[in-house]
């Protein structure tokens, strides 16, 4: 995106003091402090939670309990079975032990990149903007020339140059973080200057503070929402690239990753011999364990933009409403008199609905 | 300075980023790529003169002789003439012709299936902004899940379940091979066959992500106070969905559509590979399989210049589209 922040773009600082004046409107206690960065739990969120968790764990604890993923049988291409729970592949090797070499790989890729991502990001996008000038606009006008030069394009080149045994994962992982920095910066960047000329900010910088203080201390408190889902996008990008790149056989040498369980899948002729188990498992991985992630960074979403955590409380209004109504008109089509026990609960709620 | 002024500029400066950064990978990384080259160039049975080790060392580096900045301006000469060397694994096919060949299957694949995703997921998107609490709202965690989940993946079970199992279009290639390429219905008809796969994981796998874009946007858009006027006008909710609500929330996904066109680039380079489909990214690959230095650079520059020129024409509509974007420069 090039073009100028919409005006409207909501801004993290103004969520935190709308959502405490909400909150006081209904006469509860405006959460405090660090509450308020904090999601709220929606099943939406739990659902995300439990497949991460789960993931992880597999990911952190199952290579302890599999045998060597590398051993070659002579069971080629068998269907899951009791012995191997997800089948084997061509040369006989277990799936379920390579699955769970596989995923950790990733996360560990997908980690390294997403911190790498979000510390490029936050350097450039906060501060370019705090520092202004010249600084900034050189810093802006390379996270949008970098935003706009395709990515895995990009990649490709350079890891095609890089000999192979040269390609360690730190290669692949400083490439990745590279070409992915640019988008979550022009938002920072966007964020942060709608910050800096707070009066607290002000304050800080008359009151002589060093740049790197106000910067960390006033500033990036404010960023913190932010920052935490573009961590979350940057690890589910770096995962995704991460497998394309090496399921064109590019990705780190001696690395095992879902991407190259996959690579080996499609050169192994998984597709035409219509071994799913092969091929299946490692992209569901991926897809399970980026769905948990976004859908943990649409309860951070909520935080940074408060009209859609708005949305859901009122669909949450509404259902309650047609809820009641559908009891009332239930209760009164049984032709329950007035003093009866359903009606007197509806009424005991009714004033409760209306107050929200 | 206006705002088209400003937005030319921009993107000479990103072209020549991209010119630059093409220049200067093969010298900043490790190996020689030259040599490499010249090796394969003789195993194909090209000559390799003074000459030719000269024009691929001002493309790739290597060349001690000059300095930088002489290398640099021949370099920049050499592309500006169209001059991109000679494809080793296509020899002796000069560069620009194997991609000349190789463009209009993805300009026609990815063009047309990236348009088709990006209107459908901005038409549900709307609806499902507009009618919250429908059975629409079910697409949103669909469409997370297809947004999360890996192109190529997609593609595999794509081909897996609707050309293996069920057969109903070909596994691989950009048309039947016992045809020739021509403009007759056959080839034509064979081709649409052998696209529909491809078309069909690109249109998949990014619709998701104008879904949630336009979604977002529309609950943000419909609590603004014009759009509570009009419903107090009394306007038909259609007329206000139309040009009130969808009108101010489809301008981020316009926008946007720089970010999404490098991703469904990147997606469809893998993506062909799938299907070994005749593309410009299944000749990049191609390309760093056989160490064809020239051919990788030549394609990756072509993909970004695509990308680039589609953005200045989005970015130049985006400015006739929404005057604000015009009266802030």
């Amino acid at each position: 995106m090039t073009n100028v922040t919409p005006a409207n773009e909501p801004v993290v600082a103004d969520a935190a003091d709308r959502l405490a004046s909400a909150a006081a409107e209904e006469g509860r206690r405006p959460p405090r402090g660090w509450r308020m960065l904090l999601p709220t739990m929606t099943p939406w969120l739990a659902l995300g939670l439990v497949l991460v968790a789960v993931i992880t764990l597999f990911g952190v604890v199952a290579p302890y309990l599999v045998g060597d993923p590398q051993t070659v049988r002579d069971q080629g291409l068998t269907p899951p079975s009791s012995q191997f729970l997800l089948g084997t592949t061509q040369t006989g090797q277990d799936v379920l032990a390579q699955l769970a070499f596989a995923t950790r790989g990733s996360l560990q890729i997908g980690l390294l990149v997403g911190v790498l991502a979000t510390v490029l990001s936050a350097f450039f996008g906060i501060y370019g903007a705090y520092r202004g000038g010249i600084v900034d606009e050189a810093f802006s006008l390379l996270s949008n020339v970098f935003l706009v030069i395709p990515g895995l394009p990009l990649v490709i080149v350079i890891s095609g140059f890089v000999p192979r045994e040269s390609r360690g994962l730190w290669t692949i992982a400083v490439v990745l973080a590279l070409t992915s920095w640019a988008a979550s910066a022009r938002v920072l960047r966007a964020q942060t200057l709608s910050v800096r000329n707070r009066d607290y900010v002000a304050a800080a910088k008359v009151a002589g503070e060093k740049p790197w203080r106000v910067i960390v201390v006033e500033i990036l408190p404010n960023l913190l929402p932010v920052l935490a889902s573009q961590f979350v996008f940057a690890v589910i990008a770096a995962i995704l690239g991460e497998a394309g790149l090496s399921f064109i056989g590019l990705g780190a040498a001696n690395s095992s990753t879902l991407g190259t369980m996959l690579f080996y899948a499609q050169n192994g002729f998984a597709l035409s011999l219509g071994a799913w188990w092969w091929f299946v498992p490692p992209g569901l991985m991926i897809a399970l364990f980026g769905t948990g992630l976004s859908l943990i960074n649409f309860s951070i979403d909520e935080i940074i933009n408060p009209k859609l955590k708005n949305l859901r409380l009122h669909r949450k209004r509404a259902r309650r409403a047609a809820r009641l109504e559908r009891e009332l008109a239930r209760s009164a089509r049984r032709g329950v008199p007035a003093d009866g026990g359903a009606s007197d609960g509806a009424d005991s709620r009714a004033p409760e609905v209306a107050s929200r | 300075m206006s705002y088209f002024l400003r937005k030319l500029g921009f993107y000479v400066v990103a072209l020549w980023a991209a010119l630059t950064l093409n220049f200067a990978i093969p010298r900043l990384l490790p190996g020689n790529p030259v040599d490499i080259l010249l090796a394969k160039l003789q195993q194909r049975g090209g000559s390799v003169t003074p000459e030719t080790r000269e024009a691929y060392a001002l493309l790739l580096g290597g060349d001690d002789s000059q300095p930088l900045w002489n290398q640099y301006l021949s370099y920049l000469g050499n592309l500006f003439r169209g001059d991109l060397g000679v494809s080793v694994s296509y020899y002796p096919a000069k560069v620009s012709d194997v991609i000349m060949a190789s463009l209009p299957w993805t300009v026609v694949l990815v063009g047309l299936s990236t348009v088709i995703a990006a209107v459908l997921g901005v038409l549900l998107g709307a609806f499902v902004g507009w009618r919250p609490g429908t059975w629409l709202d079910s697409l949103v965690p669909a469409g997370t899940l297809l947004a999360a989940v890996p192109y190529f993946w997609l593609a595999l079970i794509l081909a897996y379940l609707l050309a293996r199992v069920l057969g109903w279009f070909p596994l691989q290639g950009g048309y039947d091979v016992v045809l020739d390429p021509g403009w007759n219905g056959e080839f034509i008809l064979s081709a649409v066959q052998h696209g529909i796969l491809p078309a069909l994981t690109v249109v998949l796998a990014s619709v998701g992500g104008w879904l949630l874009g336009m979604r977002n946007m529309m609950v943000s858009t419909l609590s603004e106070d014009y759009v509570l006027t009009a419903e107090a006008k009394g306007l038909s909710p259609l007329k206000i969905l139309r040009s009130y609500a969808s009108r101010n929330a489809v301008l981020p996904s316009v926008a946007g559509f720089a970010i999404s066109l490098g991703f469904v680039v990147s997606g469809s380079v893998v993506t062909e590979q799938v299907f070994s489909y005749p593309g410009i990214g299944g000749r990049l690959l191609g390309a760093v399989t056989n160490n064809d230095y020239a051919l990788m650079q030549g394609v990756f520059l072509f993909i970004t210049l695509a990308v680039l020129g589609a953005n200045l024409v989005v970015d130049l509509l985006y400015g006739l589209i929404d005057p604000r974007t015009r009266a802030r420069s």
